[in-house]
């Protein structure tokens, strides 16, 4: 059991008089600070008051109040709530907003990302470069007077589908016609184009060239992906290697984007639901759940009994089939090739089959509701659980550390290699295995915890060697940690209602923000909302793990081999339907 | 290095390779294309080969499994087919990618609402299988379908008569949510009647 900590009782407002105000508007909380003294105020967060931990960055379009903010949502990883303060500056470009990269330089890859969908230029920023859109994009999608090209209406639902809703198909009325806009002025006629990849190969550290032994060494810049087996998806990262060892590396994504965020915005707060599944599609019960929470917490309504239960089984039947599945890839990855997958995949489908029989859908479960979840296990899938729980998976998993923990080649590929430190870990805005393996025992459920996970008995799994070897046996960890949390739901679920509200595709949300975090097999997950009380989200933030875990990934590679990068990649835990959004 | 680590790795292949012929042998025909069969390779104690031979072999689906939705009609003495859908568009409000378009039906007279669809099309290719609409649906009109074999030559826009499939149909795939709406029914109607006493 935990003691939830101290709420923060410090004012800034008295301590930074005229630089920070609280936020006062209803439904708000936190600070408001000045852009000019934003730093300042960040550098005390961090050094005096001990928010080492920036978890969350996104800007909001604050169309009709002619204002871009952003919001820093900051925690400390001893534990305990965290503080949310914005930053604000006039809805005019350029938006100019110091960056926070020199306190907490896990902000890098999310101040590119508010800079591409939103245009805040972020000064001292040192690599702000468009992220998830390409280079040469017109304007910034995120805001709320961009459209998309089959723009149909602002939110939904549209007036276009009932009660006269003659079927047309989108592109017939694309409001681009031939699906094409261009800006004022430009003609594609007389335009050449200037190379789209000139600004990533600049940001790569230089070369020098010297020569040794009478012959001229020479960099060799290598492209891993966006087709590349090793990427689990479309994911690409350029690297410089001198020889085979990585002196620079980027990552390029954004492949599979789709504005995730904006048809959030579009959609009505229950529609959102079956589109969380489609961000990290390994967990969807682990998305469906971060949304629920932030939601829930805004809307202030209770959970049913059951229900909490019910989630705390399925989210951590979730957590052991990403993690069998993360480790099957992980040795696929090193050229295992396909043995250990497979044993994965067994009891994986086996949990599966758990979802789709409870939920409808193996993958996409749309399983979560406001105030509960859709409907009951029944009896027969509660007897699956039961199997799985006490007597398959134990043994399995038990399997899987006979099968590969002291195998010297999987020894040797992965002890001591791509060292990051826990200061880095923590710098770096890493999150889950990734921190846990760096020897910071942070774990959400237990360092600020939701649902009922403060009723059960289990221990943070952490590791202190911080290289490969912990981030893989950090999972086997975490799976054990698993099965005995799910053992204490089983035994402890009372029977009762699964869901606290009647049932309705109406959502009435009050006007105010929200951060919403779970404890995620992949990191923290977590979502930002914000509502004017209208049946839309007015802004729909997902922090997605994938994405910020990312940061370091440049870290952890310098000075290894090329030959590691596709290991430490594997290890780092992607899914792109999360990481591109 | 001794090659220790590898040995007991191997001992597990090796394990499972046995397994899968001691298997085999136990179930001596009845492993493979057999119903129990495919429910043993599922279960808890299943060992060896795991691969349900698709298409020869199925899955069987759960009840609660959604695909793609269909409309309910009730099928009349004469075969004529009473549609359960009354345009009252909740599905179409409710449908996150908005795949669902509806025309309300109105009398030809005097150009009232009436309870049933002029128009009715659902553009498979854009749902998602979510499953509001027969969530929400307040007349169980609009159910999930259990047929995963659709794939097409064209695009899958389907209209009202594509959409359309019996109620028993529907009481076939998924029984126990159909017996539990019948009876939920049947208690309004007699809490109706009792009240027009």
């Amino acid at each position: 059991m935990t003691t939830p900590a101290p709420v923060e009782t410090l004012d800034l407002a008295a301590k930074f008089p005229g630089a920070v105000t609280a936020d006062t508007r209803p439904g708000y909380s936190g600070w408001v600070v000045t852009p000019e003294k934003l730093l300042e105020v960040a550098a005390f967060l961090r050094d005096e008051l001990g928010y080492d931990y920036l978890t969350n960055l996104c800007a909001v379009d604050y169309l009709p109040e002619d204002r871009m903010e952003v919001v820093y949502n900051v925690f400390k990883t001893t534990g305990g709530p965290g503080l949310t303060f914005k930053t604000f500056a006039p809805r005019k470009d350029p938006i100019e907003i110091p960056s926070v990269i020199s306190i907490w330089p896990g902000a890098d890859l999310q101040e590119r990302e508010a800079w591409d969908l939103y245009g805040v230029q972020f000064t001292g920023h040192p690599d702000l470069r468009r992220i998830l859109m390409w280079e040469g994009f017109d304007g910034h999608p995120m805001r709320k007077d961009w459209q998309e090209a089959f723009y149909d209406e602002d939110v939904k639902p549209f007036k276009r589908r009932w009660p006269d809703g003659k079927h047309v198909y989108a592109e017939k009325r694309s409001t681009f016609g031939d699906n094409v806009a261009f800006k004022p002025g430009f003609d594609p006629e007389k335009w050449t184009p200037t190379d789209p990849e000139e600004a990533l190969y600049a940001s790569l550290k230089k070369y020098k060239s010297e020569v040794v032994d009478g012959i001229e060494t020479d960099h060799i810049i290598v492209n891993m992906g966006p087709q590349h087996p090793s990427t689990h998806g479309v994911f690409r990262a350029v690297v410089v290697l001198d020889g085979e060892e990585i002196v620079s590396l980027k990552p390029v994504m954004g492949y599979l984007h789709r504005n995730h965020e904006k048809i959030g915005e579009r959609n009505t707060w229950l529609q959102n639901m079956p589109y969380t599944d489609r961000l990290d599609y390994f967990n969807s019960m682990t998305n469906n759940w971060g949304y629920a929470l932030a939601v829930e917490k805004l809307m202030g309504i209770p959970v049913a009994e059951r229900a909490e239960y019910i989630r705390v089984i399925m989210a951590e039947l979730s957590r052991i089939q990403n993690h069998l599945i993360l480790i099957g890839m992980l040795l696929n990855d090193l050229g295992a090739y396909f043995t250990p997958a497979l044993y994965a995949f067994e009891e994986r489908e086996l949990i599966l089959d758990i979802f789709e029989a409870v939920a409808g859908s193996r993958m996409m479960c749309n399983y979560f509701r406001f105030g509960g979840v859709v409907r009951d296990i029944d009896e027969e899938s509660m007897r699956k659980i039961k199997d799985l729980v006490f007597d398959r998976l134990p043994r399995k998993i038990e399997e899987f550390d006979r099968l590969l923990t002291e195998n010297e080649i999987i020894v040797s590929r992965l002890k001591g290699v791509a060292h990051l430190s826990a200061e880095d870990a923590i710098a770096y805005s890493m999150a889950g295995p990734m921190l846990r393996a760096a020897g910071v025992p942070y774990d959400i459920r237990r360092a600020d915890p939701y649902g009922i996970y403060d009723r059960f008995d289990f221990d943070v799994a952490v590791r202190y060697n911080c290289d490969m070897m912990d981030r893989y046996l950090i999972r086997l960890d975490e799976m054990h940690q698993s099965i005995r949390i799910l053992g204490q739901a089983l035994k402890g679920i009372p029977e009762g209602p699964v869901n606290s509200q009647k049932p309705s595709y109406i959502t009435k949300v009050p006007a105010g923000e929200s951060y919403g975090r779970v404890e995620g097999p992949k990191g923290e997950l977590g979502f930002y909302i914000v509502s004017t009380g209208k049946p839309n989200p007015w802004r729909y933030h997902v922090r997605g793990p994938s994405f910020v875990n990312l940061t370091g990934l440049e870290k952890m590679c310098v000075g290894g081999k090329i030959a590691d990068f596709v290991a430490i990649l594997g290890a780092v835990d992607i899914v792109l339907g999360e990481l591109d959004r | 290095m001794n090659g220790k680590g590898i040995l007991k790795g191997l001992g597990v292949t090796l394990q499972r390779f046995v397994d899968s012929y001691l298997d085999d042998i136990r179930w001596w025909g009845k492993r493979y294309y057999t119903p129990e069969g495919i429910a043993h390779r599922s279960s808890k104690n299943t060992k060896g080969t795991f691969t349900i031979q698709y298409p020869e072999e199925k899955l069987p689906v759960p009840e609660e499994f959604r695909y793609k939705p269909f409309l309910l009609y009730e099928e009349g003495q004469g075969g004529e087919k009473n549609i359960r859908c009354t345009s009252c568009g909740i599905c179409a409000k409710a449908c996150p990618p908005q795949c669902i378009w509806i025309v309300r039906g109105t009398d030809p007279e005097t150009g009232r609402p009436v309870p049933q669809p002029a128009g009715f099309w659902i553009d498979a290719d854009i749902c998602m299988s979510c499953g509001f609409c027969a969530e929400y649906c307040p007349f169980d009109a609009i159910k999930m379908d259990h047929n995963y074999e659709v794939s097409t030559y064209t695009r899958n826009l389907m209209d009202i008569d594509e959409l359309m499939k019996p109620v028993s149909y529907y009481a076939g795939i998924r029984p126990l949510n159909y017996a539990r709406e019948e009876e939920a029914r049947k208690a309004k109607e007699a809490a109706k009647a009792a009240k027009n006493q």
